[in-house]
């Protein structure tokens, strides 16, 4: 009987998040976007490591870049990083740290960490994308509501829906951590911009993979993943 | 210089696929046929200077060659994290284009002066840094830069010299001293009529140079070790002491003495009026250049 590759399921993604300790302080952070991480790579983008530099693939840009552990364990699991990579993270010669850097890890297309700088970079990989006619990929940021407090989201949010990036989609997680929130949620921000907006259970992979793959024309998609509050 | 930047990037665009205008509202009047021919390729994100880097960011990472143009404090300090980020810490480049240099819109007032951009950009490793010193001199300039993938500033002005120098990299002798001449003077850009004039009666030699960054150490080297002394006087348009630790460095292997003339750092000059008030409150004009000329060589 074959059997599956070891470490390839959604199922194992606990066991190589535990490769990596030493980041508690980002714990809630990391935890909140693991549901949304393994959809994306899963079912939603089409990007692997085989075709990680082809320039029609898929991008994901994690903006989010703080807690990057589910991320990682994510592109192990998908084979963009190996196993002994993982163990060794956040060491000085290790490729992995606590924010990733895109100069480093096959697969990863932005450095972050910083608050506030993936949609910039998703608007103007949107842009380039439509500038040389490629019209198949899909250009997807995820974020957090703490990070949208970042006044540099709402100048790519506004400019994205009024240059009509349809090629863009904003993943936003929401675990309410923004110190002031958001009257009338997160969501009315994007589409008082432009922006097709979609809400999703952050939990629940199939209300997620809905909200990423159902059709939107015309407009940039954002996706609100709501999850727990941060506690 | 502006226009002859905006119809040398609007050219570039009809030729290369790669180039694309980055624009926040200022000068997109000067690129209105450019991105009726390239829709694509002119983008106008209106008055957002952090997106306008993110943007240039994200560009590049599709193998784009962004050119990102607006005043000089709107496009490296307000945004300049995104600078730090967006592009070198992606390990991709832009072509930074800023007008309005330190003071050219004097009567704006202090919000519309950027002194310190060359300094700041200089605390980012690898960065090319051209203050082209006449229009002539950009076209080259850009063209260089969009050839390239690195990451380029050009620090445009309304003002330099009457004539055209050399504008690629390296340090330029433009007039000689003799063997026995008190040092030499190297004007950076827009400064070289003035420090010409203010130096005529001197013996010392003049150079030039449009390029700052990466500093042409070996060549400010050479030139001081055909001087009679190897004491140096930079002037440039912006921060002064900006180049300070680059000279010093060319310098390292012989006795020698430094001053930097530039934009006071002590105190924020708060006047409108004209550039030429502002010269003369920086001591950056050529009475002001001369009389510390004079001062420092010991004459």
């Amino acid at each position: 009987m074959p059997t599956a590759p070891a470490f390839t399921r959604y199922a194992d993604l606990p066991a190589l998040s535990g490769l990596m300790t030493g980041d508690e302080k980002h714990r809630s952070a990391a935890e909140s976007t693991r549901e949304v991480l393994w959809v994306l790579y899963d079912r939603v983008l089409d990007v692997s490591p085989e075709t990680a530099d082809d320039p029609d693939r898929d991008r994901f840009l994690l903006s989010k870049g703080h807690g990057p552990v589910p991320y990682y364990a994510v592109l192990a699991a998908k084979g963009f990083i190996d196993l002994a990579t993982l163990r060794r993270w956040a060491e000085f010669d290790s490729p992995l740290g606590h924010h990733p850097d895109r100069t480093r890890i096959p697969g990863v297309e932005i450095s972050s960490g910083s608050l506030g700088h993936g949609l910039g970079l998703g608007v103007g990989t949107a842009l380039g994308l439509r500038a040389q006619g490629r019209t198949r990929p899909r250009v997807v940021v995820l974020m957090g509501d703490g990070e949208f407090d970042e006044g540099s989201n709402h100048e790519a949010v506004a400019a994205a829906g009024r240059l009509g990036l349809d090629n863009l989609t904003a993943v936003v997680v929401d675990n309410s951590s923004a110190t002031h929130g958001w009257p009338g949620g997160i969501g009315t921000r994007f589409s008082a911009e432009g922006w097709q907006t979609r809400s999703a259970p952050g939990r629940d992979r199939s209300a997620l993979d809905d909200a990423l793959t159902r059709p939107h024309r015309g407009r940039p998609l954002a996706v609100v993943a709501r999850v727990r509050p941060k506690g | 210089m502006r226009d002859v930047f905006a119809e040398t990037a609007a050219a570039a665009l009809d030729a290369d696929p790669r180039p694309v205008v980055v624009l926040a509202d200022v000068s997109a009047d000067r690129f209105t046929d450019a991105a009726r021919r390239h829709p694509d390729r002119v983008v106008n994100l209106g008055i957002r200077e952090q997106s306008m880097i993110g943007v240039a960011g994200g560009l590049a990472l599709t193998g784009m060659r962004p050119i990102v143009h607006t005043f000089a404090p709107f496009l490296v300090e307000r945004p300049f994290e995104q600078v730090k980020l967006d592009l070198g810490h992606q390990g991709v480049g832009a072509v930074l284009v800023s007008s309005g240099a330190s003071y050219d819109g004097a009567h704006y007032g202090r919000t519309h002066m950027a002194p310190g951009d060359v300094a700041l950009l200089d605390s980012l490793p690898e960065w090319t840094v051209h203050v082209p010193g006449h229009a002539a001199e950009v076209p080259p300039i850009l063209e260089s830069a969009l050839r390239g993938d690195g990451n380029v500033y050009v620090r445009l002005s309304e003002r330099g010299n009457a004539a055209a120098r050399p504008a690629g990299p390296g340090t330029h002798p433009i007039r000689s001293g003799s063997g026995r001449s008190s040092g030499t003077v190297l004007a950076v850009g827009p400064m070289l009529d003035r420090v010409l004039a203010a130096t005529e009666d001197l013996d010392v030699t003049v150079a030039y140079t449009a390029t700052v960054r990466p500093f042409d150490r070996e060549g400010l080297n050479r030139i001081a070790a055909r001087a009679g002394q190897a004491d140096v006087l930079v002037v440039e348009p912006y921060l002064e002491g900006t180049s300070a630790h680059e000279v010093a460095a060319a310098l390292s292997d012989r006795r020698h003495r430094q001053l930097s003339l530039g934009v006071r750092r002590d105190t924020e000059v708060r006047g409108y009026g004209t550039p030429a008030d502002h010269d003369r409150a920086h001591g950056l004009d050529t009475a002001g250049i001369a009389e510390r000329a004079r001062a420092f060589f010991l004459l």
